[in-house]
């Protein structure tokens, strides 16, 4: 029998690999965002069982951060994708390539 | 579920499913408070601002059969297989480590608050900043800039 904290781990890197394939293989932005904040609880997961290993309160500190910064973040995105659908007419990031570096 | 959806709402709902599971799991590890405030900040005020944008942009069956197109076992076999290696790795780190025997201890709001507000203060007022950095960011953003896209077309008019 594992340890608990091992197997809230597991899941946290299954949760954030998820997020990052989201990420690689949508052309949504909307989906994008939200494998981004699937990747965000995963982080979060993990600092939240870390701290509970040890009985300190970083962990959970940690993820009020976390969760602040994933407030300002999705906000601040979503408003650019307002911005973005209202100048392109369109969603897909493909289509978004006139800043070209 | 929710990277796989064509949806955007079906997959809106998986994930206010996935953020219930995970407020539990810190039920159970002994974080109640964290528990909250996943339910509440997340589920509850991210969840809203997505809904709103989702139907402030009207994406609906459209957006489904356009994600069905994109969605091909071509485009995604790759970046699964990637994500694989990169779990497989993840597992086996996590599963070779050694594991002291402990037992699960309830850190209490109490703790949180008093860390929160003395060794962390600085973090907290940048978390504070960053808010508002967040907040006029996105009112700065959002305000329709017709006036300014008028006027430039005014000017390709005028020339």
């Amino acid at each position: 029998m594992k340890s608990s904290t091992e197997i809230v781990m597991l899941l946290a890197g299954l949760l954030f690999v998820l997020g990052v394939a989201g990420v690689i293989i949508r052309k949504n932005i909307i989906f994008m965002l939200l494998s981004v904040e699937v990747m965000l609880n995963a982080s979060g997961l993990a600092f939240v069982a870390a701290g509970s290993r040890w009985a300190q309160p970083d962990g959970q500190v940690m993820f009020i951060f976390i969760l602040a910064m994933a407030a300002a973040e999705v906000s601040i995105g979503l408003a650019l994708i307002l911005q973005i659908y209202h100048q392109h007419k369109s969603l897909d990031i493909d289509k978004l390539k006139e800043m070209k570096g | 579920m929710v990277i796989t959806r064509h949806n955007p709402v079906h997959a809106l709902l998986y994930l206010i499913i996935s953020l219930l599971s995970i407020s539990v799991i810190f039920f159970l590890l002994g974080a109640p408070f964290a528990a909250l405030l996943e339910i509440i900040i997340y589920a509850g005020a991210i969840m809203v601002l997505f809904i709103f944008v989702i139907m402030l942009l009207n994406l609906g069956k459209e957006t489904a059969r356009q994600e069905k197109e994109w969605l091909k076992p071509k485009v995604w076999i790759g970046p699964a297989i990637l994500s694989a290696i990169l779990f497989a790795e993840l597992f086996y780190l996590i599963t070779t480590a050694h594991a002291a025997p402990y037992s699960l201890q309830t850190v209490d709001p109490k703790a949180v608050a008093v860390s929160l507000f003395r060794p962390y203060l600085i973090g907290v007022e940048l978390a504070a900043m960053l808010l508002m950095a967040g907040v006029v960011g996105a009112a700065h953003i959002g305000q329709h800039k017709k006036m300014i896209l008028h006027r430039f077309l005014k000017e390709e008019d005028a020339l």
